[in-house]
């Protein structure tokens, strides 16, 4: 490994993407994913990259597209509110195939809500919040060394499949600071963009970029070629980690900053004698089903603790799929849980059944 | 090193300042009620006003239940670590030119944007009894070499309108922290004191850490606490707790 430095999570987002070659970047400014915008001002310039703030959340994610399309490496990032101006034009890009990272660094809703740390955005992101059959790669990082290893991970991906892929955080993780490790250089794919629109040289056809279908018979194939690649991502690219699992009494679903607490609650829990395990998804779509296949069997239930009214839930319900009861403890409104209401809940479950 | 009046600490955002300025504030009120214990006429008082205007999360405020037992008066912003983004200032803040019996840490926001907040009270600062600091970690990202801090310096004094007096190490890797770690920070600084005739105040950092490298740089010692806490350091995590 080489440089060490200490940074907050937005600013090692900003710094992973410039790592990873990306050198045009459209945002617009909300708290509490500024920093990656702020930060990328300064130092796109300095590297010969395009910076832009844009006048809305709508037109950068369209600047994106653009910038996509002619094969670029290209980042936007938002928080929750204007993650959902940008939903139109993640669907087109979902439909047009191309690679683009796109960065929510999620608050508490609905509406204005609040810029306190939630993850009231996962339907949003895992299920499509935009329309159409289209689905995004959905990373959550737990660590601001995470944070730097996914960005850049996050656009290999997207290149390999001609796919968002998109980094969910929250106001804790974007704003944190901790111990960073960079590499000396990074591992970065190289694909042939042919498709891309960068000028025939009058020496080929001409390409094209677009999600318009008129036929509904090539529309259908499209879409179904869409779907054999979903499938493809879903068999090569889950992650996830399973910690203290094995023997455990009860095991707990939890992503980033929630994961962080729920390894805190796992030491109180032992010296009550309650074995706690954790399954931690670091892609939420695509979803680690056989994590939770694998550990069906144990022995008193599973509970998802999440930051909103529960939807990370529904897809461990889906996984478990009936083998035990799955329950659920959420925070709502920038609320976070407490170390000691989790473990109350967990010895609630273990000491019910 | 704690005996100005007013006591400002400014510096690139994440260097550590509001760590900096709380434990500040409470050795400030610890020495006030040694001297008035010493000598009955002399009262002073602490207080510490939070000028962030930048960062909405990990404020002074989050401290202020340890404060408030040191009896220090914490003024901050009624919108600190609520759901809104909102860079007001307290009103509360002009009182302190007034009341002259305390002695006051100003927490700044990071930056010249941060420090812009400082030049709406310049002439009430410079008429008073005042160190500005600015607080470096050389392991943070725009301020690891020395000309990099020396344009971070230059960006604060003219957004603030007022020259720095006194440079704080503040360098760390939180409670990775080595001795040498320090000793660089203050190398560092020594340059950067060197070619802006700005002296170094003191050294700040975790216990351990800071006393070991005490024994090689010759500059007071601020030895700090963490008391801004992450969700995951909280309740039952005695681990992470650190006596000041």
């Amino acid at each position: 490994m080489g440089e060490k430095l200490l940074m907050k999570g937005n600013e090692v987002i900003a710094e992973a993407a410039l790592r990873a070659g990306c050198r045009c970047y459209f945002g617009y400014p909300i708290t509490p994913q500024t920093e990656i915008a702020h930060y990328l001002a300064k130092k796109m310039p300095q590297v010969g990259g395009t910076f832009i703030q844009a006048e809305s959340e709508i037109a950068a994610i369209n600047m994106v597209y653009g910038a996509a399309g002619a094969g670029a490496r290209v980042m936007t990032s938002s928080s929750s509110p204007g993650i959902s101006l940008k939903q139109e034009g993640i669907s087109y890009i979902s439909g047009a195939e191309l690679p683009a990272v796109i960065v929510n660094i999620v608050r508490c809703g609905p509406g204005l809500g609040g810029i306190l740390p939630a993850q009231c955005d996962y339907f949003q992101a895992v299920k499509g919040g935009g329309h159409g059959d289209y689905k995004m790669v959905v990373l959550a990082p737990s660590s601001v060394q995470e944070l730097y290893e996914l960005t850049v991970e996050a656009f290999n991906i997207a290149d390999r499949y001609r796919i968002l892929t998109m980094i969910m955080g929250d106001g804790i993780l974007g704003q944190m600071m901790e111990t960073v490790e960079f590499r000396d250089e990074e591992e970065i794919i190289k694909v042939d963009k042919d498709w891309a629109t960068t000028g025939t040289e009058m020496k080929r056809d001409h390409n094209t970029i677009t999600s318009i279908y008129i036929n509904p018979e090539v529309l259908e194939k499209h879409n179904q070629k869409l779907q054999a690649k979903y499938r493809k991502i879903e068999e090569n690219e889950v992650r996830v980690e399973t910690f203290n699992c094995d023997g455990a009494d009860i095991i707990v679903a939890a992503y980033g900053t929630v994961a962080r607490i729920i390894k805190n609650v796992i030491k109180m829990a032992e010296k009550e004698g309650i074995k706690v395990g954790l399954i931690r998804p670091i892609t939420l779509w695509p979803f680690p089903v056989a994590a939770f296949e694998k550990y069906s069997e144990v022995p008193k239930a599973f509970l998802s603790v999440e930051l909103n009214a529960g939807q990370m839930v529904e897809d461990v319900r889906l996984a478990v799929n009936g083998k035990r009861p799955v329950y659920f403890h959420g925070r709502m409104g920038g609320m976070l849980p407490t170390q000691k209401e989790i473990l109350d809940k967990i010895k609630e479950i273990v000491k019910g059944d | 090193m704690f005996d100005r009046r007013i006591n400002i600490f400014t510096g690139h955002f994440g260097s550590g300042k509001t760590e900096v300025a709380v434990n500040f504030a409470i050795k400030l009120s610890e020495l006030s009620r040694k001297k008035f214990e010493h000598s009955a006429g002399i009262d002073e008082k602490t207080a510490i006003v939070d000028m962030d205007i930048i960062n909405p999360f990990f404020r002074t405020v989050d401290a202020k239940s340890e404060l408030e037992k040191h009896g220090i008066w914490v003024i901050s912003s009624i919108y600190a670590n609520t759901n809104v983004d909102i860079p007001a200032l307290p009103s509360e803040i002009y009182t302190l030119f007034e009341k002259k019996e305390y002695k006051v840490v100003f927490d700044v926001g990071g930056d010249d944007l941060g420090a812009k907040a400082v030049s709406r009270f310049r002439q009430e600062i410079l008429s008073d009894d005042y160190e500005l600091f600015f607080v470096v970690n050389v392991k943070r990202p725009m301020t690891d070499t020395p000309e990099k801090i020396k344009e971070m310096i230059y960006i604060i004094e003219e957004s603030s309108g007022i020259k720095i007096t006194k440079l704080v190490n503040n360098t760390n890797y939180l409670f990775d922290t080595t001795a040498e770690d320090i000793i660089e920070g203050h190398k560092m600084l020594e340059e950067v004191s060197k070619e802006t005739g700005v002296p170094i105040a003191f050294a700040s950092g975790l216990r351990k850490p800071l006393e070991e490298a005490g024994q090689v740089i010759k500059v007071p010692l601020l030895p700090i606490g963490k008391l801004i806490k992450l969700p995951w350091e909280q309740d039952g995590d005695e681990g992470l707790e650190i006596e000041i």
